[in-house]
């Protein structure tokens, strides 16, 4: 049984990895400065469409943080985001005009790059609304972290995604270009968060959150899953499954204790509620590229009539990872 | 007299070369083995760019596999070399290239130069040191360990199997005494060269080389046949944490670092420029020390690997995630639930809240919504008061209630008409601490206003759900602390047990006696309600016995008559 089951497995990450092949050709490189990558470099992986106002913020994080080089997939951007990107000394960029939906919201065009240049080093697959955090990432590179899951014989680190949220309406303040998005998303839900063992692939399952309390409360198991396992040590026979949620093999999903410890987490601050999202919803609404069908913007136009905000009054304020630790919504671990 | 260094390097050469500067510009001879793992090329860049130091050697180099005998080579051969070719030295400090002095050299030199004698290596028998990997401990020394514990972990727990199985050991060569320890020493001349030039050298190489991790107990325990005085600690500060890996130590311990009084640290992070800019500084730089606290390095480690082998009870995120029986409490914190004290009394919650101070929910289980404290429609750490986000996950919804409101007790109703789903995870939470008044919710029944046939189908069915809630709590897997009244003892003697609770939830604020007591429902009639019950066929048996003709309230009147009359 359990034979069947790895086989049953091998053949779905084949199957990805197939996909990935074949969606692959709908990318057309733009800039490739793979040349660049050296060894023991961290490579960060993500896709975007229409998000310039973002990357330039976006952009400064990660560099600070340590990362040596990015490879976007462009999904037909019209905002001139492509232009931008092209011209950053430390970008590879490729262009698709491909369905995103149809590439498994762009999980087919990455894992395609990330066998390609990912092999042998660390991969960090971050949306650009999506902020790493890490236990001392005030005080420590991304390296200090990957050397010491290299030290630890760790090959994944998790990291939940924490939507954050302004106080008053989304569309209050607008967000300007370069500005630290965490100045106007500011708040976040400590403490409601719903846990679940995904039997067949060995991940937790997570909902919760803000938009499970505001939009998803009579519905709960449609409210989106925000365990996400962004940093992985790639290897070219590893494959995303389900967006950043989950991966084969199996293994890579065990980032979390089942012997009452704590492993090492980290989080995603998700920065996706600021104005820009209410004219998203609106657009979205249309183009059905998200998954399944924009239920959440869906769900969104419907509740922004009678909940306009997503704070109360037990939100809280962020204000740095050792608050996320001591609220129990990451762990360092045994890292000290 | 000086002090010679002894450094096993395999990777971030230029930190070794910088620390090795450190130390020959301050007067110590120093041997340097490189790993046969480090590339040609590499090593003889490194070997040239220190070419400028009179006093660096480097000695032949072996392949340093972590737990095998390469290392103890390594040392061997490094360390012969040293004797050999500095004829002033007298200590022989074993370092790593990841290792860091805290302290001005000079000071060690000190601290040498006034113990000629003493040989500081961490010294122990297996029976008496904590630290084993693997789940071996004695065995070290008494199995063999041909395969890699890295690379053939299968292979190597087979074999171990095998050799246990078949009750095969090893004798310890002329009843020498293994002894363990950090494998950082720092030895005297004497002593190091009685070990090396040892005429049994041959016998305890073979016996020790085919040892489990051998560069933790060869110099350990040879030491010990030679030392005319060991002091059995390390010079070298250097923490094991979880799975045997030692901690790292990075920019932002710079002050913790200062703080601890070490000579020498392990391991540093390569890119840790700060640590480095700071104590290799010769000025005032590294003299300015502050108070030493070397117990804080010990508090912080120590709290590390246990956040990582026991966690924090109670608390489920995503990288805690325990299986059943492992959580170490399903909860963060004592909580009280009460079963049919809302029903029996009318201002129960009020009360409970002013006799305790803790906070006094409704019923948090309500097929409606999560009746929070005060009316709240979210509670501590947004959580929603919606039912179907609640019965979605009621046990996340438990947790979280308890986990959020940290610090704080809590307190809430429950009844059979609330979500039962949650049931077994309360009974057999031992912080859970569950009162039951069993049949009081027919007490709502009967104050009802419901056609007789509805009141009737109502309390079969909730004498039902009682009855098997009552069976799970009295199930030999429960372990909170239950106390179970049926109604009719309970109102016949009702301070007592609301004493009991009171003073297990807060045992220090009422001092002997209720200054206020809730106020019951009237009970007149209720004894006739239960017999009509039965009349109509059905059996309420969770109550207890109450009279069948005459109520409580009835026999007391009766009671009174005869003295009124008088």
């Amino acid at each position: 049984m359990k034979l069947v089951q790895s086989y049953r497995m091998r053949l779905r990450r084949k199957h990805a990895k197939a996909r990935a092949a074949r969606k692959g050709l709908s990318l057309r490189p733009v800039v490739d400065r793979t040349a660049q990558i050296k060894p023991g470099d961290i490579l960060l992986f993500s896709t975007l469409r229409d998000e310039h106002v973002r990357l330039p913020y976006f952009m400064d994080y990660y560099r600070r943080m340590g990362v040596d080089h990015f490879l976007f997939v462009d999904n037909d951007s019209t905002d001139g985001g492509g232009d931008y990107l092209a011209d950053q000394p430390d970008v590879s960029l490729w262009h698709t005009t491909g369905s995103y939906r149809r590439a498994r919201f762009g999980v087919d065009w990455l894992n395609g790059l990330q066998g390609k240049y990912g092999h042998g080093h660390w991969t960090l697959v971050v949306d650009p609304d999506e902020f790493f955090i890490y236990p001392f990432c005030d005080t420590r590179p991304i390296k200090a972290l990957t050397d010491w899951l290299d030290g630890s014989n760790v090959r994944s680190f998790g990291a939940m995604l924490l939507d954050m949220y302004p106080k008053g309406r989304l569309d209050a303040a607008s967000y300007r270009r370069g500005q630290d998005p965490l100045e106007i998303v500011a708040w976040f839900d400590p403490g409601n968060y719903m846990i679940a063992k995904n039997q067949k692939y060995g991940n937790l399952w997570i909902q919760g959150g803000p938009r499970a309390r505001a939009f998803f409360a009579d519905t709960p198991k449609k409210a989106p899953a925000l365990n996400k396992i962004p940093l992985v040590k790639w290897h070219r026979r590893y494959a995303y499954i389900s967006s950043t949620h989950m991966l084969l093999p199996r293994g890579l999903n065990l980032v979390y204790d089942e012997w009452g410890g704590e492993a090492a987490s980290g989080i995603l601050l998700h920065t996706k509620f600021l104005d820009t999202f209410v004219q998203k919803a609106k657009e979205e609404m249309t183009r059905k590229e998200h998954y399944r069908a924009s239920l959440e913007y869906n769900a969104y136009n419907e509740n922004m009539e009678s909940t306009p905000e997503l704070w109360c009054k037990w939100s809280e304020k962020y204000i740095n990872w050792r608050q996320l630790e001591i609220l129990g919504l990451m762990s360092k671990g045994n890292w000290a | 007299m000086s002090v010679g260094i002894v450094m096993l390097v395999h990777t971030a050469l230029g930190r070794a070369e910088q620390v090795a500067r450190h130390w020959s510009v301050a007067g110590c001879p120093l041997v340097i083995h490189a790993d046969v793992s480090v590339p040609n090329k590499t090593y003889h860049a490194f070997q040239k760019s220190m070419s400028d130091l009179p006093n660096v050697r480097f000695s032949r180099r072996h392949r340093c596999e972590w737990g095998t005998w390469g290392l103890v080579a390594a040392s061997q051969s490094a360390s012969e070399m040293m004797l050999k070719e500095f004829p002033e030295v007298r200590h022989v400090y074993l370092t790593s290239g990841a290792c860091l002095p805290l302290r001005p050299v000079q000071e060690l030199l000190d601290y040498l130069a006034v113990r000629p004698l003493t040989d500081f290596i961490e010294s122990a028998t297996t029976a008496d040191v904590p630290w084993t990997i693997g789940g071996l401990d004695a065995e070290r020394f008494t199995l063999r360990f041909p395969f890699s514990w890295r690379k053939n972990r299968y292979l190597f727990d087979r074999y171990v199997a095998l050799q246990r199985r078949i009750g095969m050991k090893r004798r310890i060569p002329n009843g020498i005494v293994p002894h363990m320890g950090s494998q950082w020493w720092c030895l005297t001349r004497q002593t190091l060269s009685a070990i090396l030039s040892d005429p049994e050298r041959g016998t305890y190489d073979r016996y020790f080389s085919k040892v489990w991790i051998p560069d933790e107990s060869y110099f350990q325990t040879l030491a010990r046949q030679y030392s005319h005085q060991i002091e059995s600690r390390s010079l070298t500060l250097s923490k094991f944490g979880y799975q045997g890996k030692p901690h790292i130590f990075y920019d932002d311990h710079l002050q913790l670092l200062r703080r601890s009084d070490c000579f020498v640290a392990r391991k540093i992070w390569p890119q840790a420029s700060r640590l480095y800019d700071a104590f290799l500084t010769d000025e005032a730089g590294a003299m300015n020390r502050t108070e030493p606290n070397p117990a804080k390095i010990d508090r912080i480690f120590a709290k590390a690997v246990e956040r990582r082998t026991r966690g924090r009870p109670g608390l489920y995120m995503q990288s805690r995630f325990p299986v059943e029986s492992r959580e170490n409490g399903l909860t963060s914190s004592k909580y009280s639930v009460f079963q049919g004290f809302s029903a029996l009394f009318e201002n129960f919650e009020p009360w409970l809240a002013r006799a305790t101070g803790a906070r006094v929910h409704g019923h948090i289980f309500a097929p409606e919504r999560a009746e929070f404290s005060d009316g709240e429609v979210v509670m501590n750490g947004a959580l929603p008061d919606s039912a179907a986000l609640r019965d979605y996950n009621p046990r996340a919804f438990l947790a979280n209630l308890i986990w959020n409101t940290r610090g704080e007790r809590q307190c809430f109703q429950f009844s059979p008409r609330d979500n039962q789903d949650i049931n077994w995870d309360i009974a057999k939470d031992p912080n859970a601490q569950i009162s039951v008044i069993s049949g009081a919710w027919s007490v709502p029944l009967f104050k009802s206003n419901q056609d007789f046939a509805d009141i009737r189908r109502d309390a079969a069915l909730l004498q039902q759900i009682e009855s098997k809630h009552l069976e799970i709590l009295r199930s030999s897997w429960t372990k909170a602390r239950v106390r179970i009244w049926t109604m009719a003892e309970f109102i016949e003697a009702p301070i007592e047990p609301l004493q009991t609770i009171i003073d297990d939830i807060a045992p220090h604020t009422t001092q002997r006696g209720l200054s206020e007591v809730p106020k019951m429902i009237d009970l007149t009639g209720f004894g006739q309600f239960l017999q009509n019950l039965k009349n109509q066929g059905m059996h309420p048996y969770l109550m207890g016995n109450f009279p069948v003709s005459h109520d409580l309230q009835d026999t007391r009147k009766n009671a009174r008559k005869p003295y009124l009359v008088r």
